[in-house]
């Protein structure tokens, strides 16, 4: 492992330990508001500040941290899910399934991603909880990001089923779904690995800018991208630099991420 | 020639019609419709009552309302903003070219920064280079447009220079793989072996046979630039089409999301498009 994996993969285990200790590292809960302690700076009770109603923003950078590291793999699941069914099924059986579904992957990925959540984002109910929004946001992220996971393995599977132990348990009389699942889906599980590492960043980003556009997760919930808000008041991120923490620890996060992936752009996106 | 004109032709025809009938639906579906604010008036007797909910009736069935849709959409009539209070058609034409020119520096300088600095790093081979143009795209990779967009906020810088950032690394990265890819084939090395020029290398022998991958990646670009629009536009404050839909989306306008969404998809199916036809001759000849 090169010494930028190993950096990397500290930094990932380091924010998950983070995030899984959040009960017992934050002194504060992330919905308390210290009146006498508004936008104050970092001391020893409130080691980021406090925002501008009074929280502890070292209580919500934690929570916040938990929020995006389990939602943004359970978002990953659901597509890599999607993306097993829609795209395994066009590579195994053919014909007219497989070419509907070339032109809807198509069609999803002419659509731009941001413009697309947007117009499903606002379907949602006006008064849909705090909590109910954390679990939407994400679980809209996981629907809508299924057309290119699907296209890759659509490809991986066709190429799969053309493959000679495909043809010799075909002609050992293996066939249908048992030849499905005992042949070609744990070959696809490299392929349906990958997708969902390679999701985990795009969702934690897509969060961030929804957040940021105000229809990410609802307050007082903490995410990271909620947190990010703050960074729009110029002056005040100079007068307390620890503002940027949050976006310091999604950086690392998603550049970690990005690191252990190897990302390479093979396709034109 | 004429076969794939035909084709592009048909597939951005397909976008339209699928991501009208898409549209339609979503705005059946929302809440709210149908509903004619006059059924609460109560100075309307019950016959008035009954004739407003009546004009409505042909909308509830899906078919009827999207061809209705379809027709006015053709006519150029994209439906009325309640909550803007103006004709869709009226404020897309005013925000449309504020769009388009961002996205046409954003996507352009985008992709201009990312071949560049891919060109020079595959041809130096020097690993300082190499180093530090792979942590400039990681780094802009890792970052969300909206907060690229923040940072050209604080420095007083227009815009569209984030799009060109949010755009640059994708470029960046598909460019270098396939450069890289391209410096270790077989005719490359013999063309240094023999001691070809390093210009001449770089540019008949490893550009020239991947630049139609590259010429791919224009229109990837702009659906990028569609996609980092809508942030950049709200933060910094620009009056295009991506700050109308968020202004639409907070407002739950679904007839301006829609008619946004629709456009978007059939400006960057059109984009591909037309990148794909401008190489076909290319592809032919090869």
């Amino acid at each position: 492992m090169s010494i930028a994996k190993r950096i990397a993969c500290t930094v990932v285990i380091g924010a998950g330990m983070l995030a899984a200790l959040a009960g017992l590292l934050a002194r504060n809960s992330y919905a308390r508001q210290f009146r006498e302690a508004i936008d104050a700076r970092p001391s020893l009770q409130f080691p980021l500040g406090t925002d501008e109603l009074g929280r502890d923003r070292f209580a919500r950078l934690l929570w916040g941290t938990r929020v995006s590291l389990i939602l943004a793999p359970a978002a990953a699941l659901i597509t890599t899910l999607l993306a097993a069914l829609i795209g395994g099924s066009a590579g195994y059986l053919g014909g007219r399934w497989e070419r509907l579904v070339l032109a809807a992957t198509d069609l999803f990925l002419s659509l731009p991603w941001l413009f697309l959540l947007l117009a499903v984002r606002a379907l949602l109910p006006l008064n849909t909880s705090p909590y109910a929004s954390v679990f939407l946001t994400f679980l809209l992220l996981g629907c809508l990001g299924w057309a290119n996971p699907a296209r890759i393995v659509r490809s991986a599977t066709c190429t799969l089923a053309s493959s000679e132990f495909i043809l010799q348990a075909k002609a050992s009389g293996v066939a249908g779904l048992r030849l499905f699942w005992l042949q070609l889906a744990p070959n696809l599980r490299p392929v349906l690995m990958a997708q969902f590492w390679i999701a985990i960043p795009v969702f934690i980003l897509s969060e961030a800018n929804l957040a940021l556009l105000g229809l990410g997760v609802s307050e007082p919930v903490p995410s990271w991208g909620g947190m990010l808000r703050e960074l729009e008041n110029y002056t005040a991120v100079l007068h307390n630099p620890a503002m940027l923490a949050p976006l310091a620890m999604l950086v690392a996060v998603v550049s970690g991420l990005q690191v252990l992936l190897g990302t390479e752009e093979t396709s034109a996106c | 020639m004429f076969l794939v004109v035909v084709r592009q032709l048909r597939r951005v025809l397909l976008t339209t019609l699928v991501a009208g009938l898409l549209g339609a639906t979503l705005v059946r579906l929302s809440p709210g419709f149908g509903i004619d604010e006059r059924e609460m008036d109560s100075r309307l007797n019950r016959e008035s009552q009954s004739a407003a909910r009546a004009e409505h009736t042909g909308e509830r069935n899906i078919g009827a309302f999207y061809l209705r849709y379809l027709d006015n959409a053709l006519h150029g009539d994209f439906g009325y903003s309640l909550a803007l209070n103006r004709p869709v058609a009226e404020m897309i034409r005013e925000r449309l070219p504020v769009t388009l020119v961002s996205l046409g520096y954003g996507a352009g300088f985008g992709m201009l920064a990312g071949i560049v600095l891919a060109l020079a790093t595959v041809s130096a081979q020097s690993v300082p280079l190499n180093l530090i143009s792979s942590a400039m795209s990681g780094l802009c990779l890792s970052l969300p447009a909206a907060v690229i967009a923040l940072f050209f906020l604080w420095t007083g810088a227009s815009g569209r220079w984030a799009i060109a950032l949010a755009v640059f690394p994708h470029v960046y990265r598909y460019s270098k793989n396939l450069l890289t890819e391209a410096r270790r084939s077989a005719h490359v090395m013999a063309a240094e072996a023999r001691g070809v020029r390093p210009a001449r290398v770089l540019l008949a022998h490893i550009t020239a046979p991947v630049l139609p991958q590259l010429a791919a990646v224009a229109g990837v670009a702009v659906s990028l630039a569609f996609g980092s629009c809508i942030p950049v536009e709200v933060l910094c404050d620009s009056p295009g089409i991506g700050q109308l839909a968020w202004k639409a989306a907070l407002a739950r306008d679904l007839p301006v999301l829609v008619t946004i969404t629709a456009l978007v998809a059939i400006l960057s199916v059109a984009a591909n498009s037309f990148a794909d036809l401008a190489l076909a001759p290319w592809r032919a000849a090869k």
